[in-house]
C-alpha cells in the first residue's frame, strides 16, 4: 500500500510539474516533449487504477502518433515563437483570475458530493473480477459486442479525419513531372511514331 | 496513505485547470492551445477511469476509447488545418486568423 501511495504521488507529481512546463516552456519542442513525460505519467496513473489497456493505449496513441505529429509541425513551420510570446504576461492575470474560478469550483464540486455506496448494484456493464479476466479482455468483450456501433462509428470519424488531413495538407504543385499510368496504358501507336518517307539517295 | 478516489480526482482537476489556463496565457500560439487542450482531454479520461474503477463500471473505460479516439482524430485535422494556414499567411498567430470575419 505505501509502494503504491508513493508511486501516486510520484506519477501525479511529475505530470503536474510536466503539465505545467508544457504551456509555459519557451521553446515549443520542449513544451511537445513535456507533453510526451506527461502522457508518459498519465498512463503510469492508469496502471495503478488497473486500467492497463488504456495505459498502453495512451502510450501508443499519445505518444507514438499524437505528439509526434505535434513534433513534426513544430519543426516543419518555420515561425518565430518568440513574437508569439508577446502578451504573456499580459493575459496572465486573466487567465489567473479563470483558472483560479475554476479551481475553487471543482473543489466545492469535489468537496459536496458523495457516491451512493450501492457501488456495482447500479453499474451498467460491471466490471469481471480481476482474477477471472484480464482488463484487455474484459473491454474487448464490451466493446465488440454491446458497443460494436459506436465502435464502428469511431472507425468512422478516424477516417474522415484522415481522409481530411490528407485533403487540407495535399498540394498539386505546377512543374513537377509524375508518373500517369493511364495517359501511358492509353498510349496509342498512331501518337507517338511518325513513319516519313525519305526520298533514295537526298541523305546526307 | 489509502489512494482512493478524491486523489485520482484531484490530480484530474488540476491538470484540468492548468490546461484552462495554458490556453489563457498562450493566447498567440495555436500549437500550445491545441497542447493545453490535449492535457484537459488527459484530465477528463483521468476522471473517467477513475470513476470506473471506483464504480467497478467498465463503461467508463469504453467512453475513455472514444475520448482518446476523438482527441486522435482532432489533433490530426487541427495541426492539418494549421499547417495549411502557415502555407498561405506565413503566420500562425492567433490575432491573424480573421480571414473570414467579412
Amino acid at each position: 500500500m505505501i509502494v503504491q501511495a508513493f508511486a501516486f504521488y510520484l506519477f501525479s507529481a511529475v505530470a503536474v510539474a510536466a503539465a505545467v512546463m508544457v504551456i509555459s516552456a519557451r521553446n515549443p519542442v520542449h513544451s511537445v516533449l513535456f507533453l510526451i513525460l506527461a502522457f508518459f505519467n498519465g498512463a503510469g496513473l492508469f496502471v495503478l487504477l488497473g486500467a492497463e489497456f488504456l495505459a498502453m493505449i495512451l502510450v501508443v496513441v499519445y505518444v507514438g502518433a499524437v505528439a509526434v505529429l505535434f513534433l513534426f509541425v513544430v519543426m516543419m513551420l518555420d515561425i518565430n515563437f518568440v513574437a508569439l510570446r508577446q502578451g504573456f504576461l499580459q493575459y496572465l492575470p486573466i487567465g489567473a483570475v479563470i483558472a483560479l474560478v475554476l479551481a475553487v469550483e471543482l473543489i466545492l464540486v469535489g468537496a459536496g458530493w458523495s457516491l451512493s455506496g450501492e457501488g456495482q448494484a447500479t453499474a451498467v456493464d460491471p466490471t469481471p473480477a480481476a482474477a477471472q479476466i484480464s482488463n484487455t479482455r474484459a473491454l474487448g468483450q464490451l466493446l465488440y459486442t454491446k458497443y460494436i456501433y459506436l465502435f464502428q462509428a469511431a472507425g468512422l470519424v478516424l477516417l474522415v479525419a484522415m481522409i481530411g488531413a490528407i485533403v487540407l495538407t495535399h498540394r498539386r504543385r505546377p512543374g513537377v513531372r509524375r508518373q500517369r499510368i493511364a495517359a501511358q496504358v492509353a498510349r496509342r501507336r498512331e501518337d507517338s511514331v511518325e513513319v516519313k518517307k525519305v526520298s533514295s539517295g537526298s541523305g546526307a | 496513505m489509502e489512494i482512493g478516489l478524491g486523489h485520482y480526482l484531484a490530480v484530474a482537476a488540476i491538470l484540468f485547470t492548468i490546461g484552462v489556463f495554458g490556453i489563457f496565457i498562450n493566447r498567440k500560439n495555436v500549437i500550445i492551445i491545441l497542447m493545453s487542450i490535449e492535457l484537459m482531454l488527459l484530465a477528463v479520461n483521468i476522471n473517467l477511469v477513475a470513476f470506473s474503477v471506483e464504480l467497478g463500471d467498465l463503461v467508463g473505460q469504453i467512453f475513455a476509447i472514444f475520448v482518446l479516439t476523438v482527441a486522435a482524430a482532432e489533433a490530426a485535422i487541427g495541426l492539418a488545418i494549421l499547417v495549411v494556414y502557415f502555407r498561405n499567411r506565413g503566420s500562425i498567430a492567433v490575432e491573424d486568423i480573421n480571414m473570414m470575419n467579412g
